[in-house]
């Protein structure tokens, strides 16, 4: 029982009329594994994130998080769920410790202005918990955006991209962040096009091509700086496969 | 699905054949109205055509629920076809309905609840059309869509009663004889029985139509996988 | 239920903060809507005589126009950051959101109008303080406000965003139109109750039935 899979996707399909964009997707994932989803654009990571995180549901196949079977049960696993995207979901006329008390109030969290106290110490912005977050830089958003996503303590973490947009320092702030919160036993799914900030937060790797997880690797099965390799190489059998499909 | 199927064959046939019948009763069988003249003949096509448009909105409302539960393409197809061939009656319904007042009161158009009622309908098919072409996503349009034609069709009674109530409330003010008898003359049997067959023959025509749409939009669809499929 | 309100309440409250902070839909609109008064001013040239007989037209214009920008700013602020995707991630019914919204901005359109009223009757001299014209403010605004949220998180997520909302709200608010009309010149006419009975009847049907509408299908809206 405590080792079923906290994330279980079977035969997963999304099509957005004619354009399909996940074929028969396999993907699952234990409880405490961070797992970055490498791909190229376009390839569904977006998509399949948007599927798990129930923002879209699936066209056909089978997803199960945390229990839950979506999109039928989607209601009540939205607790568990932690999102952090590209786009930073905060309302820029509204201060930090605002907006925080908004989304507290969203998932119905007690003792809210400590738990914002706390959530805004991890991501070192207590300091700035007064300001609009119009203000704030990118970096200080996304940093925002996670405080955001822990504030009601999610089993699962899914984060699209965080990276986007930062600059080097931003980058590490969010990594130590993201390392701290990972480290509380969360299941982490990150999608990047980063490979060398993902080789020392993940302890797996996947890669997600058109349309279908081709390949997967435990970080200690690689070696330090092998994941590009690795990378390139999954991403060439994809093709291959395609064209053996063709001829 | 590559020929025509059958049974559409038949309803075209059928479709032709009573639209052609009914023309010969309006022309040939009805008698010329002793008031209003030749002109009255406009009005068998005129309260066809505006059944059909009804027809086409009802249609829509069954349709656009019937997507929202079972998700099927085909539904989606069928409020499309549903309204785009409604909008097209309606305006003749309008348009009819000005030939018809420009003699009769000597204005083309009159504020009336029904035909107020048609136009507004018209502008909502239209809406309808420019909501689902600001969206990219098939399945989208398809779900705002079925959305908006339930609520366009909730508005319909709704604006109907709020012009009805206006008028009897107001006098009229654009000149011409009492528009509030809204131009009413008594059928004789040979006129019932024109104006009955010519709203079959409409409602034919709309089933053939409507059909014929569908399958043009099925046709597309397939078209449009076939690319996918290719490019891919 | 409690947490229905209290969700609603949140997003009541993010709404009206946000609003605070910025004044952008109260500035934007209330600026609207006095351009609006003057446009109809010289358009229909209104002497002392017509004045009252036009004005619950003018202002119901008005509301009308300047409700649309209103609507459309408020959701297009949800879609523009992502919010939106913020707010249907979190584990509450949708509807909670959508009556959030709506209610926030039926205070948006009935600030405006505590705007408008007093600037008409300082430039025209009819006496607006009515109660029942009041009452078909808040009866007319419901309605509008209903309908234009649902549309509006429609054209939100379409191409031509902006110009869409007017295009599929007006002709099914007509009802709504006409009946706050006649209702409020009736008030202002003081003509006898029952002969503005009706028009607030079919108010009072619009807004329910228009409300429960929406309310059934908004899940629809957001889905993908």
């Amino acid at each position: 029982m405590a080792d079923a899979p906290v994330i279980e996707v079977a035969r997963l399909v999304k099509r957005f009329g004619p354009k399909l964009v996940l074929r028969n997707l396999d993907f699952e994932v234990r409880a405490g594994e961070f797992v970055a989803l490498l791909g190229p654009n376009g390839a569904g990571k977006t998509t399949l994130l948007r599927i798990l995180s129930s923002l879209a549901s699936p066209t056909l196949g089978h997803v199960r998080i945390a229990g839950h079977e979506l999109p039928r049960q989607a209601a009540g696993v939205r607790r568990r769920l932690g999102v952090v995207s590209h786009l930073p979901l905060l309302y820029g006329d509204l201060t930090a410790h605002e907006n925080l008390t908004f989304y507290g109030r969203m998932y119905a969290l007690d003792g809210l202005d400590q738990r914002i106290d706390e959530v805004l110490a991890i991501v070192g912005l207590a300091a700035r918990r007064r300001d609009l977050v119009r203000t704030f830089s990118r970096g200080m958003q996304q940093r925002l955006a996670i405080a955001r996503a822990v504030l009601h303590d999610p089993d699962v973490l899914l984060l699209d991209e965080p990276h986007t947009g930062l600059d080097q320092d931003a980058c590490e702030m969010l990594d130590t962040i993201l390392r701290r919160v990972a480290s509380e036993g969360r299941t982490v799914v990150m999608t990047s096009h980063d490979l060398s900030r993902i080789e020392d937060l993940a302890t797996r790797f996947d890669v997600l091509t058109k349309g279908a997880i081709r390949a997967s690797v435990q970080k200690s099965d690689v070696q330090r700086d092998g994941i590009l390799r690795f990378y390139r190489q999954a991403l060439e059998s994809a093709s291959g496969l395609n064209e053996r499909q063709a001829a | 699905m590559k020929t025509q199927p059958r049974g559409l064959l038949y309803l075209d046939i059928a479709a032709f054949a009573a639209v052609a019948f009914a023309t010969y009763m309006v022309f040939g069988y009805a008698p010329v109205e002793r008031v209003m003249g030749l002109v009255q003949k406009v009005f068998y096509f005129h309260v066809a055509a505006g059944w059909v448009g009804m027809l086409g909105y009802l249609a829509a409302v069954v349709a656009g629920v019937a997507y929202l539960v079972t998700r099927k393409h085909n539904w989606d197809l069928v409020g499309l076809g549903a309204i785009e061939i409604g909008l097209v009656f309606m305006l003749i319904n309008i348009v009819t309905g000005s030939i018809w007042a420009r003699p009769i009161w000597n204005t083309w158009w009159t504020w009336d609840p029904r035909l107020t009622t048609a136009t507004i309908m018209e502008l909502v098919y239209v809406a309808y059309l420019m909501l689902r072409g600001g969206l990219e996503d098939p399945e989208r349009r398809a779900r705002f869509g079925a959305v908006y034609a339930i609520i366009g069709f909730i508005s319909v009674p709704l604006t109907f009663f709020s012009i009805r109530i206006y008028r009897t409330i107001h006098p009229l003010v654009i000149g011409g004889s009492d528009p509030t008898a809204n131009g009413s003359f008594s059928m004789t049997p040979a006129m019932g029985q024109t104006f009955a067959v010519s709203l079959v023959a409409f409602s034919f025509l709309f089933a053939a139509l409507l059909w014929h749409r569908i399958r043009l939009g099925q046709l597309a669809h397939q078209v449009e996988q076939q690319r996918m499929r290719l490019t891919q | 239920m409690n947490a229905y309100l209290r969700t609603l309440g949140a997003v009541v409250w993010k709404d009206l903060a946000a609003e605070w902070r910025s004044r952008e839909l109260i500035s934007s609109m209330g600026v609207f809507a006095l351009l609006v008064i003057f446009i109809f001013n010289f358009a229909l040239d209104l002497d002392p005589k017509t004045r009252s007989s036009v004005m619950s037209g003018v202002l119901w214009a008005t509301f009308i126009f300047s409700g649309t920008l209103g609507l459309n700013r408020s959701m297009a602020i949800e879609k523009d950051r992502g919010c939106l995707d913020g707010l249907l991630l979190a584990p509450v019914d949708r509807t909670a959101i959508y009556f959030g919204k709506a209610l926030a901005n039926m205070i948006f359109i009935l600030a405006i109008a505590a705007i408008v009223l007093p600037v008409c009757f300082i430039l025209y001299g009819v006496n607006l303080f009515n109660p029942g014209l009041l009452l078909v403010i808040l009866l007319g605004v419901e309605g509008y406000v209903a309908v234009g949220t649902l549309l509006a998180a429609m054209a939100v997520q379409t191409r031509t965003r902006d110009i869409l909302l007017p295009i599929l709200l007006f002709p099914v608010a007509i009802p709504v139109l006409v009946a706050a009309v006649k209702a409020s010149s009736g008030f202002l006419a003081a003509i006898p109750m029952e002969e503005i009975t009706p028009w607030l009847n079919l108010l009072l049907v619009f807004d329910v039935v228009f409300t429960a509408a929406a309310f059934m299908v908004f899940d629809y809206i957001v889905e993908e």
